[in-house]
């Protein structure tokens, strides 16, 4: 399959799961509380997209699927378009008219500053991942992209944090965290000089 | 003269049909606007219900007496009130309740009175309900997670009950046990709670009017998923509280275990009455979303009242107590 064909076919593959839940809610069962449903299915879709962004390196250099380069900017700025959506619903929807809690929330609440930091530290990444950009930053481009690291590990702890009993789901997203940032992990030998 | 006899739904209480969809095309409209939206699509014309609306299902429960507390907010539909629980029990998913307790079988049911009474034994639970009057009391239900509900329970006060069993002066506490059934409650096959579960209120809480023993909801006998076939409902506490399936009440002289609050102290009190003041110490408890027929998805979200509403029937209960210790 031509690559332009196969971004068309992942730049779809990633909008599904926003344009199925568009779906429920129009034509669907929203269910008891959409506005739970919306703001949980965002974040779980912002986690699942961050992870796979990091797993591109390790496959690539595990398996040796070069090309996989080619889709983790795409994977990337999706991570933050559900950010965002996460975000606006918990915002918009959630709090609505009490939007001045969102102010407390960050301050007082852990793991509401740890997901606010999350998508704050997306917003830098999602300005400079483009060409132009890359160019411009050169070798502070990787630098400040690793700053994925971070983020991935911020999500994590966020959705860890408000579970009130059942952890087994947020652990099944650190243990992914966890083997991804392993595969990285090499031991550097002596005539290692990358 | 003895009750009433059956009284059906008036049609003014059953949620026109026209509400139900108008709150359904709120929703779509908006989920529409914000997901499609921001999507950068264009917002389809006029986002329509297709699918008809759920209706309750007719009600069951014969002679129920109207009690003139409930309140007129508009309730919970029948459909989310049980599609929308936390029973662990089942499985900690708010859906797992309603898919996975098919198999669980509320009778024959027996409950078994211990400890500071006169009169204590084993006790089918169709003889306890013998001669007792079952009222319709629509309250106000407030989870500890920041979610509320309206509810049409069907029950009796619980201090008719217990006053049965002749409480000694020694008896301090009630302490309920939800029933353990692993072959029948998929979710006790893993300890995301220490089985079976445990609730208790001290003797003056549970003698108050307000507390109710529910064998129903919406005029039907209670769904598994809400804790058939008897469950405790204590309207101005977190939903934790009002312990679901129960099979044992014990009298005692000391505070009880308590599930949550033993689990997790410093996040669930032994009293945990509601207080918009006393933050869970990971969310805020000033606001909640309520889950009710017209609720539009950008207004669900509402204050949280003292006591869920209750204050001042319930305020004086805790009198001279520490407010922040009541949580």
């Amino acid at each position: 399959m031509p690559i332009a064909l196969a971004k068309i076919a992942v730049f779809v593959l990633c909008l599904l799961p926003a344009l199925l839940l568009a779906g429920q809610m129009l034509l669907g069962d929203p269910g008891p509380d959409p506005v739970e449903h919306i703001v949980h299915e965002t974040g779980a879709w912002t986690l699942r997209l961050l992870l796979l962004t990091l797993a591109v390196t390790p496959l690539r250099r595990l398996a040796g699927w070069n090309a996989l380069i080619r889709f983790r900017r795409m994977l990337g700025l999706y991570a933050f378009f559900y950010a965002s959506l996460h975000f606006a619903s918990y915002l918009l929807l959630d709090l609505g008219a009490f939007w001045r809690q969102l102010l407390v929330d960050i301050v007082k609440r852990p793991y509401i500053t740890v997901g606010f930091s999350a998508w704050l530290l997306l917003v830098p990444l999602a300005l400079t991942s483009t060409n132009a950009m890359m160019r411009r930053l050169g070798r502070h481009w990787q630098r400040l992209h690793r700053l994925s690291y971070a983020i991935a590990l911020l999500g994590v702890l966020h959705f860890l944090w408000l579970v009130k009993a059942d952890l087994r789901e947020p652990l099944l997203y650190a243990a992914v965290f966890a083997l991804l940032m392993l595969a990285r992990w090499r031991p550097r030998r002596l005539n290692d000089r990358s | 003269m003895r009750t009433r006899l059956y009284d059906p739904i008036p049609s003014c209480d059953i949620t026109p049909e026209t509400v139900y969809r108008q709150r359904r095309e709120l929703i779509r409209g908006a989920a529409a606007g914000l997901l499609v939206g921001l999507a950068g699509c264009e917002r389809p014309a006029a986002a329509m219900s297709t699918a008809p609306p759920i209706p309750a299902p007719k009600p069951e429960i014969p002679g129920l007496q109207r009690w003139t507390g409930s309140t007129t907010e508009a309730r919970t539909s029948y459909r989310d009130l049980t599609h929308y629980n936390n029973f662990y029990e089942f499985g900690t998913d708010k859906s797992d309740p309603a898919e996975r307790s098919g198999s669980f079988r509320p009778r024959p049911w027996s409950v078994e009175i211990a400890g500071a009474a006169e009169v204590t034994g084993r006790f089918d639970l169709d003889d306890l309900l013998k001669g007792i009057a079952l009222e319709e009391r629509i309250y106000r239900l407030r989870c500890v997670e920041a979610w509320s509900m309206v509810v049409p329970w069907n029950g009796f006060p619980l201090a008719t009950l217990l006053r049965r069993f002749k409480p000694t002066s020694r008896a301090k506490y009630v302490a309920f046990t939800t029933i353990e059934r692993p072959q029948q409650m998929p979710g006790q096959h893993w300890n995301s709670l220490d089985w079976p579960y445990r609730e208790a209120l001290r003797i003056d809480e549970a003698m108050h009017p307000l507390t109710l023993l529910a064998v129903g909801i919406y005029g039907r006998w209670l769904p598994n998923q809400n804790g058939a076939p008897l469950r405790l409902v204590v309207p101005w506490k977190y939903g934790f509280k009002s312990i679901k399936s129960i099979v044992r009440i014990e009298f005692t002289e000391t505070q009880p275990y308590t599930s949550w609050s033993d689990m997790a102290a410093d996040e669930y009190g032994f009293y945990a009455n509601v207080n918009p003041e006393v933050d869970h110490p990971r969310w805020s408890q000033a606001s909640e979303r309520r889950i009710a027929e017209g609720a539009s998805i950008f207004s669900a979200r509402i204050a949280t009242l003292p006591f869920n509403g209750y204050a001042e029937q319930v305020a004086s209960l805790y009198a001279g107590m520490d407010p922040k210790a009541l949580y």
